[in-house]
């Protein structure tokens, strides 16, 4: 297997939005250059793939400084979602929500927006991930 | 400024990294082999993005031109 073509494995635990965004456009970077993308949406992500609350104001993550906060909110890049949405048009890119996570929250496969392809749990979620980079966000 | 024809011309100045990627992407998904898609982009990323992704997908990149405050791209679909 071609390293460009390994695919790129995110774990998304945390729900701030620069965090999300950040995941997103390396998903987005892996699927136009045609690597396989498999995300996992635990704890504080997850909550964040809520139906009806991807628009949220999911706030920064703590390393924001005073200073820096207001840069990030102004930055003119697309939304998050939107960026996962692109990745899902021009690649193969397969959101998952963990199990165990969904458990802990309480939440069924109708909570979730439809941009999450389904629940997994772990074991198949590194079966996915094979022999490529697994990344925890 | 082309000797080529040009058969659109996408102008993305303003847009953030990857919007102007995403934007020739589209175009390009759309487009008919042989056609010519310029882009106009102020995103600095472009400039590394674009002749990655092009040589990826196995396009042709025919022209990369720098102007003031832009950069011109100039990609032929190849297949």
């Amino acid at each position: 297997m071609k390293e460009q073509e390994k695919p790129l494995s995110l774990v998304l635990f945390s729900g701030t939005d620069d965090k999300l965004t950040a995941a997103s456009v390396l998903a987005v970077g892996a699927a136009v250059m045609g690597r396989p993308v498999n995300i996992f949406l635990q704890y504080y992500a997850l909550d964040a793939f809520r139906n009806g609350r991807l628009h949220d104001d999911h706030k920064l993550s703590p390393e924001a400084t005073v200073d820096q906060a207001p840069a990030v909110k102004a930055q003119g890049g697309q939304h998050w979602s939107e960026l996962l949405r692109q990745a899902k048009d021009v690649g193969a890119v397969d959101i998952r929500a963990c199990a165990l996570s969904m458990d802990m929250f309480h939440l069924e496969r109708e909570d979730l927006d439809r941009l999450v392809d389904g629940i997994e749990g772990v074991a198949a979620f590194m079966a996915s991930a094979s022999e490529g980079q697994v990344v925890f966000i | 400024m082309f000797a080529m024809q040009i058969d659109k011309t996408i102008d993305a100045r303003g847009m953030a990294c990857p919007g102007p990627l995403m934007n020739l992407i589209g175009a390009i998904r759309q487009g008919q082999v042989g056609q010519v898609f310029e882009v106009l982009s102020s995103d600095e990323g472009s400039k590394t993005d674009i002749p990655a992704w092009v040589a990826k997908a196995k396009h042709e990149l025919v022209e990369v031109v720098q102007d003031h405050g832009y950069t011109h791209f100039v990609v032929r679909k190849a297949r």
